[in-house]
């Protein structure tokens, strides 16, 4: 066999943390990039600041946080052994939660950029036509922006496949839980494994490569169509 | 040329030495390092703490490290075999495994504790690569926990993490070094008991010079150094067993 179980394991466990990531963000993301895009409020800078602070911070850093925030003593923990549910490091829920933290700018940043191009025209031309600012949103903008939400989801899902250092510091390395591929990929070199680092690293190269270059030949035709 | 002027009036003898150390030695090589005779405006020993099976990935690739310092003696002698050694492989210590908590009296437990309910994670280091890790993995079985232990098992890429895994109250108990648990940041708190070391294959560890290190003055006499009393007497009070004497039960 090409991969073993524990490497096609790491690979489905992948795809569904970067699956629930990218329709978390979908519904996280998509009202603070509209925010962001149309609001003049002092306090827009700030949040701009914070939305791309993962971009510049090292994944040790998150993960140092996460693990102390979420641990038994710390504020997110504290919260969730209140609502009853186990504290979150070591578990498939806390890396979703560390992913959304790690990959929020990679959906706002595409989708603030495809709300702002829009400009004011559509939604006033809507609005004349006496539509309500949500049914504008959801009828006028929302289809506008296509081209924007395929690059911010092709995006936040490729960039959640290719974390390394979050989860290596808050996952445990649990099989099926929290070992995704990029860490089986670490274990598999640590372990002098170089053959099925090799396999593994292949699928995962050609994976990132599939994703950009259907990303890009999306975008040009999308980009001419909404011109004419 | 000004540069050229401050190199030339450096003395010829100006060394540095890089080392790649086993993480279980983070504090115990700190202070033999600190302790070790050198002039300190023109020497320098800097060292890098990690997973053993990393820093020999990392030689084998070309690293510029001077002396290795494994947890699991196999390695350097892989290395020596393979040509990387400006040394022989010389074993310098012998690890214990303990089982150590945060939060609790780890020193009022045993591995027949683990399967108590209440307690929901235990770190160990991942058995795939860290020698820790292989020899917590073979304690647990050997003690006939292991089946019931496996699911609350939370794996640290190394010793160290899994000793931090602990510390933040992530996982209640760990099975941890004992240089760690000995170590002035874990040594206040909670307790550790020693696990048997019947129970497990011997934590044997060893050092090299790499090859790059061959006439490195400096690095042969960090080595030599080494075999003083007083760079034995650290190790010893970490917790190591040394060469050549009885294993501390």
């Amino acid at each position: 066999m090409f991969l073993t179980p524990g490497d096609l394991e790491a690979l489905w466990l992948t795809a569904r943390l970067a699956g629930c990531v990218t329709l978390i963000l979908l519904v996280l993301g998509t009202p603070i990039a509209w925010w962001l895009a149309r609001s003049e409020a002092w306090w827009k800078g700030p949040v701009t600041a914070v939305v791309a602070l993962p971009l510049v911070l090292p994944p040790s850093v998150l993960g140092f946080y996460l693990l102390l925030a979420m641990g038994p003593q710390g504020v997110v923990g504290q919260l969730t052994q209140a609502l009853g549910i186990a504290s979150l490091p070591f578990t498939f829920g806390g890396l979703v939660v560390a992913s959304v933290c790690y990959s929020l700018p990679f959906m706002v940043q595409p989708l603030q950029t495809a709300f702002e191009s829009l400009g004011e025209r559509p939604l006033e031309v809507a609005a004349t036509l006496r539509a309500s600012p949500l049914d504008a949103f959801f009828s006028v903008a929302i289809p506008l922006a296509r081209p924007g939400f395929i690059t911010a989801m092709v995006l936040t899902f490729a960039h959640t496949v290719g974390e390394f250092g979050v989860v290596l510091m808050i996952g445990g390395n649990l099989p099926g839980i929290t070992r995704v591929a990029s860490v089986q990929i670490y274990d598999h070199v640590e372990a002098l494994d170089y053959l099925q680092a090799h396999r593994l690293a292949a699928v995962m190269l050609l994976f990132s490569f599939v994703a950009l270059l259907v990303l890009y030949t999306w975008r040009r035709p999308q980009k001419m169509g909404g011109m004419t | 040329m000004s540069v050229l002027l401050l190199s030339l009036s450096l003395p010829a003898h100006a060394e540095k030495i890089t080392i790649a150390a086993a993480a279980d030695l983070k504090f115990a090589l700190d202070e033999m390092i600190a302790a070790f005779p050198l002039n300190p405006s023109t020497d320098e020993v800097a060292v890098t703490y990690g997973s053993s099976g990393k820093f020999f990935t990392q030689i084998q690739q070309g690293a510029p490290f001077d002396l290795y310092f494994s947890a699991d003696i196999a390695l350097p002698r892989t290395l020596a075999k393979n040509g990387f050694a400006a040394s022989d492989v010389t074993p310098y210590a012998v690890g214990r495994l303990v089982l150590w908590s945060a939060h609790r009296d780890a020193a009022k437990m045993t591995l027949a504790s683990l399967t108590d309910p209440q307690i929901t994670r235990i770190a160990i280091a991942n058995p795939q690569h860290a020698p820790y890790g292989q020899r917590a993995e073979e304690a647990l079985r050997a003690a006939d926990v292991w089946p019931q232990i496996a699911p609350k098992l939370v794996y640290g890429e190394n010793i160290a993490q899994a000793a931090q895994f602990v510390q933040t109250g992530n996982a209640q108990v760990g099975l941890i070094a004992l240089s760690l648990a000995l170590s002035p940041p874990l040594a206040s708190q909670g307790g550790y008991w020693l696990i048997p070391d019947t129970l497990h294959q011997p934590l044997e560890q060893g050092f090299i010079i790499t090859r790059r290190a061959a006439n490195s003055a400096l690095a042969h006499r960090f080595a030599d150094y080494l075999r003083t009393p007083s760079a034995r007497a650290v190790l010893a009070r970490y917790g190591f067993a040394l060469p050549g004497e009885a294993v501390v039960k």
